[in-house]
Order: C-alpha cells, then sequence, then structure tokens
C-alpha cells in the first residue's frame, strides 16, 4: 500500500472516529434537551396568587403580610365576575324550566371551569380535596382552562369514516340574551389580574413533599428515596463484590467449581430485572422476612442482588490489570498475600473498581421492576433514616411510571412527572459526577 | 560478545592468599564472608513437565557477589527466583531436590515464605516502584513488619536511600510519586526499597537492562558498596557486567549449571569448553 493511500485511509477513518461522536453528541442532546426544558418548567414557572396561597397555607412560608395585599386586590376583580354569576342564577330561577334546562349543561361547565381557575365559588362547601382547594396554581394551565371556559369543545362525527376530531364552539352565544354574556370577555380580559402571575424558581419542588398526590408541591419523597434505595444498594453490593473480585482473581484456584461461579455470575448479569424484582418479594420479603412487606431494606437488597454482577465484574478487571510487578515488589518485601491485596493491589485497581461502582449506582437509582415489588410505594412521605428497614418509600423510577400511567390525572400534572425525570437524571449524573472526581483524583495520585 | 578483560587480567603476584576464591588485587577480601549463605543440592525446578533448572548442586557465598549468566531461557531467573521462592506465584512450578538457606530448607514443610522474602530481597528487570510517594515506597517494608514511628521510618528511609546513592537526588521530594522519576532513579529506589527491610541476601534480576549505560554504572558502583555487607546474586547478559562486579560466576546452559568458579578464573581459564565458547561469543 503506498503512502498517499495509507494517509487517506488514516484520514477516512478519523473523519469516520469524528462523525459517530457527533452523531453520538447529537442523539444526546436529542435525548437530554427536551428532558431539561420540559423538566425546568417543574421549577421555574409563572406561579399565580392561588400557588402562592398554597405555599402559605401548607408549608407557611412566603410573605403574609404581601399576600394578604395580593389576595384583596385578585379577590376586587374576583368579586365581579360572582357577581355576575349571582345576576345570572337569579335571571336562571326566574325562567321557564325548559329555559332553564337549556343552559344547565353549559353553565355547569362554566362554574366548573371557573372553579379551575380561581378554587372554590361562593357558596361551594369546602372541597376535600387539595385539588379543589386552589384555583390554578401555574399561569400556563390558567390560559388551558381558560380556554375551557371559552369554549366548548365538540366532537364531530360527520365523516364515519375517521375518528371523531374535536372542534371548539364559543359559549358566549349560547348565552345570548342573558346576563352571563359579559362574563366571558370580563375573565379573558382580567384573568391576569384575577391570578395576578409571577415568574418564580420553586425550589420546594426538590425540598418539599407532595400534595394530594402530586398534584402540588414536590417530590423530596421520591429523591430522596431514589438516595435511599440506590446508596443502601452499594452499601450491600460494593463490599461484597469487590471482596468476590478478590477471591476470583487471587485466590480461587482454576476449576470446576470456579468456573462455574464465574459463569453463574455472567448468566446472572443478563437476568431481566424483573426477575430481580420477583425473586425480591419471594426471598427477602415471603422466606426471609426482613421486613413484613415492601421496605427500603428489601429494596436495596434486591438492587444489590442485581448490580453485584457488574462489580465483581468490573472489579475483577480492574485487578486483573494491576501490574503483576506491583505484586512481585510486594510479596518480594516480606508482605503477606492479604496485605499485599489490602496496601498495593487494591488501592491501585482503586479507580477500575470505582468505575464499576459508578455504573451499577446509576443503575441502581434508575431501575424500576426490582422495587415494584420490593419497596416503591406511589404516594408517600419521606421517611426517616430510622425507618429504612421497615418502611417502603416512594422513589424517582417508579413515580414517574407511575404518574405517567397510573395516576387518575396524569394529564393535569405532566409538569410533575417531566420535573422527576430530571431529578432522576439530575441525581444519577450528579452521583457519577462525585465518583468521576474521586477515580480522577486517585488516579492522579497514583500516576503521580 | 568480543570481550575486553582487563579487570580481571590474572596477575602473575601471588601475594593475595586466599586460597577458596581467586580474587584479583583490586577486589579485598571480605571479612566474615565466604561461607555458604544458599545451598543447593540436586536442585531441580519445573514449570508443570518442563524441568527448567537441572539438579543444580551449588554453594553461595555470604558477602559476596556471584554472578549469574547464560544464554536467553537457560533458567536464570527461575533459580534466582527460587531462591526467594517468587516462584510460588507460579500455579504449576515446583521443585525436587534441596535448597538450604542458612541451613534451613527453604522449600521445607513449615518455612514461613513471608519471613524468608524479608531476608531475601529481590529486585527486578524493570524497575517496579509502587504508585505512591517516595518515602511510602521506601517505608512500605518497614511498615509492614511493624514499624509506625515517624522518626524511625524517615531514619531508615534515609539510611536506605543513602545506601542506594539517590539520596542527593530525592531528600528534596521524598512526598512526591516515584513514578515520577527516572528508569535508573526507579531502580535504585528498588534498591533502596529491598534494603530498607535488612535482608540478608539481595537477588538481582538483570537489574540494569532498561536502564542506560551512566545509569548502569551507577547500580553497578552501588553494587560495589553492598558488596560485604550483603551477599549478592546478580543474572546478567553482559558479560563485562559480570566480571565488573561480581567475585563468582555461575554459567547456565539449558538448566544445567556448567561451570560455577571465582569470577577473574571462570572469564580467563574457564575449565569447561561451553563456558569458554559463551564468553568469548562463539554462540549466544
Ligand atoms: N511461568 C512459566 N511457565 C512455564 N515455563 C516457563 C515459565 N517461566 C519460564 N519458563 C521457561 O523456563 C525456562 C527458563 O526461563 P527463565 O525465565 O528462567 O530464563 P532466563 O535464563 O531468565 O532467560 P532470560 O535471559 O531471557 O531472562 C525457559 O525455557 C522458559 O520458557
Ligand atoms: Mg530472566
Amino acid at each position: 500500500m503506498n503512502l498517499g493511500t495509507r494517509k487517506l485511509l488514516d484520514r477516512s477513518f478519523t473523519a469516520l472516529g469524528i462523525g459517530s461522536i457527533v452523531i453520538m453528541g447529537l442523539a444526546l442532546l436529542v435525548v437530554l434537551a427536551p428532558i431539561v426544558s420540559k423538566g425546568v418548567g417543574a421549577l421555574v414557572f409563572r406561579e399565580t396568587i392561588e400557588h402562592r396561597k398554597l405555599l402559605s397555607t401548607e408549608f407557611h412560608r412566603g410573605d403574609g403580610r404581601e399576600l394578604e395585599k395580593e389576595i384583596a386586590l385578585s379577590n376586587g376583580y374576583r368579586q365581579k365576575a360572582f357577581d355576575m354569576l349571582a345576576v345570572f342564577d337569579q335571571e336562571l330561577e326566574q325562567m321557564t324550566p325548559e329555559r332553564q334546562e337549556q343552559y344547565r349543561e353549559s353553565y355547569d361547565q362554566v362554574k366548573t371551569a371557573l372553579r379551575g381557575l380561581l378554587g372554590p365559588l361562593p357558596g361551594d362547601t369546602d372541597p376535600e380535596l387539595a385539588r379543589n382547594r386552589y384555583g390554578q396554581t401555574r399561569w400556563d394551565k390558567a390560559e388551558e382552562k381558560l380556554r375551557e371556559l371559552l369554549y366548548e369543545q365538540k366532537w364531530d362525527y360527520s365523516n364515519p369514516d375517521v375518528i371523531a376530531k374535536p372542534y371548539d364552539v364559543s359559549r358566549a352565544p349560547g348565552f345570548a340574551g342573558t346576563s352571563l354574556v359579559r362574563l366571558f370577555p370580563y375573565v379573558e380580559q382580567n384573568l391576569d389580574k384575577m391570578l395576578l402571575p409571577e415568574w418564580t424558581f420553586y425550589w420546594g419542588f426538590i425540598t418539599d413533599s407532595s400534595i394530594d398526590a402530586h398534584f402540588f408541591g414536590g417530590i423530596w419523597p421520591e429523591i430522596q428515596g431514589t438516595l435511599f434505595l440506590a446508596i443502601g444498594a452499594m452499601l450491600f453490593a460494593f463490599p461484597l463484590g469487590v471482596i468476590a473480585a478478590v477471591y476470583f482473581t487471587e485466590y480461587a484456584r482454576d476449576g470446576f467449581l470456579t468456573s462455574m461461579l464465574r459463569s453463574a455470575n455472567s448468566t446472572l448479569a443478563g437476568v431481566p430485572s424483573i426477575v430481580f424484582g420477583l425473586f425480591g418479594l419471594a426471598f427477602f420479603i415471603n422466606t426471609l422476612h426482613v421486613s413484613e412487606s415492601k421496605s427500603v431494606l428489601a429494596g436495596s437488597l434486591t438492587l444489590a442482588i442485581m448490580i453485584l454482577p457488574t462489580i465483581i465484574r468490573a472489579s475483577e478487571e480492574a485487578i486483573l490489570s494491576v501490574p503483576k510487578t506491583y505484586k512481585e515488589a510486594s510479596l518480594g518485601l516480606g508482605s503477606t498475600k492479604w496485605n499485599t491485596i489490602m496496601t498495593v493491589i487494591l488501592p491501585a485497581a482503586l479507580p477500575g473498581i470505582l468505575t464499576g461502582g459508578v455504573i451499577s449506582l446509576g443503575r441502581a437509582a434508575g431501575e424500576t421492576a426490582p422495587i415494584i415489588f420490593t419497596a416503591a410505594v406511589s404516594v408517600g412521605t419521606a421517611i426517616g433514616l430510622g425507618d429504612v428497614l421497615s418502611s417502603p418509600t416512594p422513589a424517582l423510577s417508579w413515580n414517574i411510571y407511575n404518574l405517567a400511567s397510573e395516576h387518575e390525572a396524569a394529564a393535569q400534572i405532566r409538569h410533575v412527572q417531566y420535573g422527576m425525570v430530571l431529578a432522576l437524571v439530575t441525581v444519577v449524573l450528579l452521583l457519577n459526577l462525585s465518583a468521576v472526581i474521586l477515580r480522577a483524583r486517585i488516579s492522579k495520585k497514583l500516576k503521580g | 560478545m568480543p570481550m575486553t578483560l582487563e579487570a580481571t587480567e590474572p596477575k602473575k603476584s601471588k601475594d593475595s592468599s586466599v586460597r577458596d576464591i581467586y580474587l584479583p588485587p583490586e577486589r579485598k577480601k571480605v571479612s566474615g564472608g565466604g561461607v555458604p549463605h544458599v545451598s543447593a543440592k540436586n536442585f531441580s525446578i519445573y514449570y508443570g513437565e518442563f524441568e527448567a533448572v537441572k539438579k543444580v548442586s551449588a554453594d553461595i557465598m555470604s558477602k559476596y557477589v556471584t554472578a549469574i549468566i547464560g544464554p536467553s531461557g537457560c533458567g536464570k531467573s527461575t533459580f534466582l527466583r527460587s531462591i526467594n521462592r517468587m516462584n510460588d506465584l507460579i500455579p504449576n512450578c515446583h521443585t525436587t531436590g534441596a535448597l538450604m538457606f542458612d541451613g534451613e530448607d527453604v522449600y521445607g514443610k513449615f518455612t514461613d515464605e513471608v519471613l524468608l522474602r524479608k531476608k531475601i530481597g529481590m529486585v527486578f528487570q524493570k524497575p517496579n516502584p509502587f504508585p505512591k510517594s517516595i518515602f511510602d515506597n521506601i517505608a512500605y517494608g518497614p511498615r509492614l513488619h511493624g514499624i509506625k514511628d515517624r522518626k524511625t521510618l524517615e531514619g531508615i528511609v534515609e539510611k536506605s536511600l543513602r545506601k542506594a546513592a539517590l539520596w542527593d537526588e530525592v531528600c528534596d521530594r521524598l512526598d512526591k510519586n516515584a513514578l515520577g522519576l527516572s528508569g535508573g532513579q526507579q531502580q535504585r529506589l528498588c534498591v533502596a526499597r529491598t534494603l530498607a527491610v535488612e535482608p540478608e541476601i539481595l537477588l538481582l534480576d538483570e537489574p540494569t537492562s532498561a536502564l542506560d549505560p551512566k545509569a548502569t554504572a551507577k547500580i553497578e558502583d552501588l553494587i560495589q558498596e553492598l558488596r560485604g555487607s550483603y551477599t549478592i546474586m546478580i543474572v546478567t547478559h553482559n558479560m563485562q557486567q559480570a566480571s565488573r562486579v561480581s567475585d563468582y560466576t555461575m554459567f547456565f546452559y539449558e538448566g544445567v549449571l556448567i561451570e560455577h568458579a571465582p569470577t577473574a578464573q571462570l572469564f580467563t581459564r574457564p575449565k569447561d569448553q561451553m563456558t569458554e565458547d559463551y564468553i568469548t561469543g562463539r554462540f549466544s
């Protein structure tokens, strides 16, 4: 091969490499960008006065006097809308039953939409659920709700060949000739004065517990649960995995038993995580009774079993890649095998071992299936460190799934889901980052 | 390999009255030395079925320098490593015959190989400092054997580094990582690290093969310094080196100890034809 061809090949391979890295970066961007942009919406958004009321009553946060003033201000505008309702109520009473019936349905929808916007209407009994005690806490949602007030959604069944399509019909013409007609333009124009939206950074999303099944509040119990589970899993799996790796590499003789153990370990790494979940339930909870039912302990143990093979393999490789000369040097100085492992081999292998640990930690934090039966509950408060042995906990991975698919009002709390996804990604990234930094420091120390 | 033998040119003057050892006049007799320190009797070393060292019988004299020469693959390293049982690391390696150290069976059932290695230190072909600071490298052995006091350790570190002629070069950076040293410095560090355990025997397996001539000269000077205090065995491919630094030379060929004699004698009047062929470079 002549020089020209060789150089050309070399260059094209370089280009190929750069190209694939760029594609990888783009793919990452495509995945991460929406997670970040949508997730940030859970923390940074235009909060309405309803949100400030909520924070004040539920979390005793915010400036009370300032809030009073704002409430007075917004109530001024709200009262006019309420007055319009009252006037229409009187009008309604004087109508014939048929005409009453004509307005009934749409009027109820109007009131429901208004409740959604502003909270309970005058004369309503105090609602039990927190979601009904407050109006829209987020301005973007309030604007959606406003549409519900102004327009009625109808379905177009005209073409039987296609699925019916929704279309909006303005409500105001339906109330032509009544006093309620004035309500629609009034609310449309004065909604911002009734709700007083303001940009805010709601850090409580990270530190607060949720209220009314994630309608309001934050996701601290989930974040904490994820941390407990992941760290708990590491507490069991990391020492065990490293010890097993030391045994495999330094002590085990090559024989039938060792090769069996090795292949068992490899097989374990390929088992689907849901199987671990069921195993955890059957073994840790039903057989060993480590806790009466789901608990952080049982979940951590299950996750530990799941990540053990990864840790063992990574540690084995790290230990095997320690130069033999270190071992010879140490033994040659009259060190025992055990001492050599502890003072020379493990320190030199530590960066590699940590890498395995990091990958496993991220996996333990992110897995859903193993904790479904062993540790996770959908809604709960943050548990104390003392409760980990017996209490289940909400966790990010499981609650993301739960909120998206099982929650009765999933569509209304999408921002919480996105926030959770962002939180999970961040938790995993932070865990990884800290380990990467640790690894870099150790490597640097080893290299001198 | 053509050789110059000035260093060991036999002198006519027979004033040195050593009978058991034929020393050129510039090499002094070591007082208290010259007793068998390590003795092999019909000692064979096997890798599985393969007999790498065959029925060697020899006495290694204390406090003198013994060089081991021979073509590649003749079992030099194998023999050297068997003396402090480093071959134990190789799974299928075993020995027959007897190897005695100070009258004790090296491969005896009750021999503590850890204690043995403390007494028989080894420096390897490639410098192999730990990825730790210079200080920690030297202090590794003493710490292992229970010395914790910082002052004592500092003393040992300085003494060992001085013995290895490295002190002046590294005294101001003891806390720096040893991997930052040059190859020659690293090798002397490894010697210092071994000396810090105060061994009786020093085994050197081609300690200068990875070094440039200057660093090699330093190591050779070091061996001269240490001669008389330690029993030294050095494997080398460099016959000038063997003749420069050693008092005795062992010539191995295909696992067999062909000749074992005072260096001056072996290089000038080899008894065996094969030895002569080898040292005059007629085969390699
Ligand atoms: N771990 C091992 N397993 C099997 N055979 C080995 C092993 N180490 C060495 N041998 C064999 O034993 C013989 C002697 O090897 P040894 O390393 O002692 O030679 P050497 O004289 O030191 O050679 P060199 O000068 O190249 O270092 C060689 O034939 C070699 O192939
Ligand atoms: Mg060798």
